[in-house]
């Protein structure tokens, strides 16, 4: 039984690991964009963008899935994502990636103008270009600023990832769950949480190293 | 012939008008104090010189050659007002060293970027990209800190960290440095180290504007005196002239508040 649930809970948590592998690759570059546009000095374009942050900010993610997930089918009566588990997948992704997108834009955002501006300052009279600056310059000290909020909004996803279930996808948390219906044994539920345990663990110690990294200047 | 031409510089943000049409002239070689009370436009100057604010109205003339005219309208490029800023080095209230750098690290990064982006902007052309990290030192040894070239910022008292800084612009070789207030960040027993360096590239005659409340330095280094108030010099001339003979009853007012102090 135990070998069966291992396998089973392993399965689940492959899809879990998916979401989140994919989510990150999707919603940081997603997010180094939103939050240009939330910077920029297009009044029109950082408006649409901070409203549309505010939204996906301001509701939750378990809506989102939802909406995303149902909407198309029930407003335009067209299911873009498709039938079965593969459409349940590509939901789920476009919705974290949008979420996740937006919450990474505003630490991102956060990040950079919380440089003072004399770093940039100083960079211009030395002659240097705007890109010089904030490859050379700026970057590192964003990133240094930005990797503790990162890495709880990181942890975060792994367990956000549950919220899938709602839409059925058999990620972790639904592969635990199949064993009360199919075998009336409740533990395999309450097993997955060392899954999620042992890799926010994990994360916590390869977040704490890059920290440790960082270590060697102040800003 | 003058080494730099100001003339008739106007600036505002918004509705405050900062300089009222500031005009003013440096041989080379000179070292010129810019003293007044704060929110007379003194750093503002320095500003519009280095191009971090864009001046409303007047001309800047280097040598014999125009650098910014107001009344061209045709926007500067980027790469035009970055070969303008090497002309000028400026050294910061509150040094802006980058933290990620060390010591020696600061002061080889823009001439590093330089010779390798765009070498035929670069001011110290004679130095090969392999001599950079030996010429930087040396620049770093003239201002005592040739021990410290590997300490990060945050491992440097107030007064080195001003020191590296100063380092750092002198190793762009401009023709004019630019001093903001140099030692107000500092403590009051730090300021000596950094006024040191400061008096030493008088004596060696670099050409240099030093924007500071320390009216006995200004009085003992200078060659000349900018009274700044209210966005106008109200009064200019050689230190004797300007904290012995003031004309303007408004300049003896301000320095009366500071012999007040001592």
């Amino acid at each position: 039984m135990f070998a069966n649930v291992l396998s089973a809970l392993s399965i689940g948590f492959l899809k879990t690991l998916e979401i989140f592998g994919l989510t990150l690759v999707g919603a940081i570059p997603l997010g180094l964009l939103i939050c240009l546009g939330a910077m920029t000095r297009i009044r029109v374009v950082k408006y649409v963008i901070r409203f549309l942050v505010w939204v996906i900010r301001g509701t939750p993610l378990m809506l989102q899935l939802l909406v995303i997930y149902y909407g198309p089918g029930l407003i335009i009566g067209d299911n873009w994502w498709g039938s079965g588990e593969h459409g349940r997948f590509i939901a789920t992704i476009v919705a974290f990636i949008i979420n996740y997108a937006c919450y990474f834009s505003e630490i991102f955002r956060g990040g950079i103008q919380s440089i003072p501006v004399g770093q940039q300052e100083a960079g211009f009279v030395l002659g240097l270009t705007k890109a010089q600056i904030f490859f050379r310059i700026t970057l590192l000290q964003v990133v240094k600023r930005i990797v503790p909020p990162m890495s709880n909004e990181i942890i975060t996803l792994v367990k956000d990832t549950s919220l899938s279930r709602i839409i059925a996808l058999q990620e972790l948390i639904w592969a635990g769950q199949s064993f009360m219906k199919s075998a009336g044994i409740i533990w395999p539920l309450f097993f997955t949480g060392i899954y999620y345990l042992a890799f926010s663990g994990i994360l916590t110690v390869v977040f704490n190293r890059i920290e440790k990294k960082l270590e060697f200047f102040r800003v | 012939m003058s080494l730099l031409e100001v003339n008739n510089l106007k600036k505002s943000f918004g509705k405050n008008t900062v300089l009222k049409g500031v005009s003013f002239s440096l041989d080379k070689g000179q070292t010129l104090s810019v003293i007044g009370p704060s929110g007379g436009g003194k750093t503002t100057i320095l500003r519009c010189l280095n191009f971090l604010e864009i001046p409303d109205e007047g001309t800047v003339k280097v040598g014999d050659e125009i650098i910014f005219d107001a009344a061209q309208t045709a926007r500067l490029s980027d790469r035009e007002i970055r070969k303008n800023r090497l002309h000028f080095g400026l050294v910061f209230q509150d040094f802006n060293l980058f933290p990620q750098y060390t010591a020696l690290g600061n002061i080889m990064l823009a001439p590093k970027l330089q010779a390798a982006s765009s070498p035929e902007m670069s001011r110290e052309k004679n130095i090969p990209p392999e001599r950079i990290e030996e010429y930087c030192l040396e620049i770093l040894d003239r201002v005592g800190l040739a021990d410290k070239k590997d300490h990060y910022p945050h491992q440097l008292s107030g007064g080195q960290k001003q020191r590296v800084a100063i380092a750092r612009a002198m190793a762009m070789n401009p023709e004019i440095l630019f001093f903001d207030e140099p030692t107000s960040a500092l403590d009051p027993e730090l300021t000596g180290e950094v006024l040191k360096v400061i008096r030493r590239l008088s004596e060696e005659k670099m050409t240099m504007i030093i924007v500071t409340h320390e009216m006995g330095f200004a009085k003992n280094v200078s060659d000349q005196i900018i009274f700044m108030d209210n966005g106008l010099i109200a009064e200019q001339g050689t230190p004797e002239e300007v904290f012995n003979h003031p004309k303007n009853p408004r300049t003896l007012e301000f320095l009366r508040g500071y012999t007040g102090l001592e």
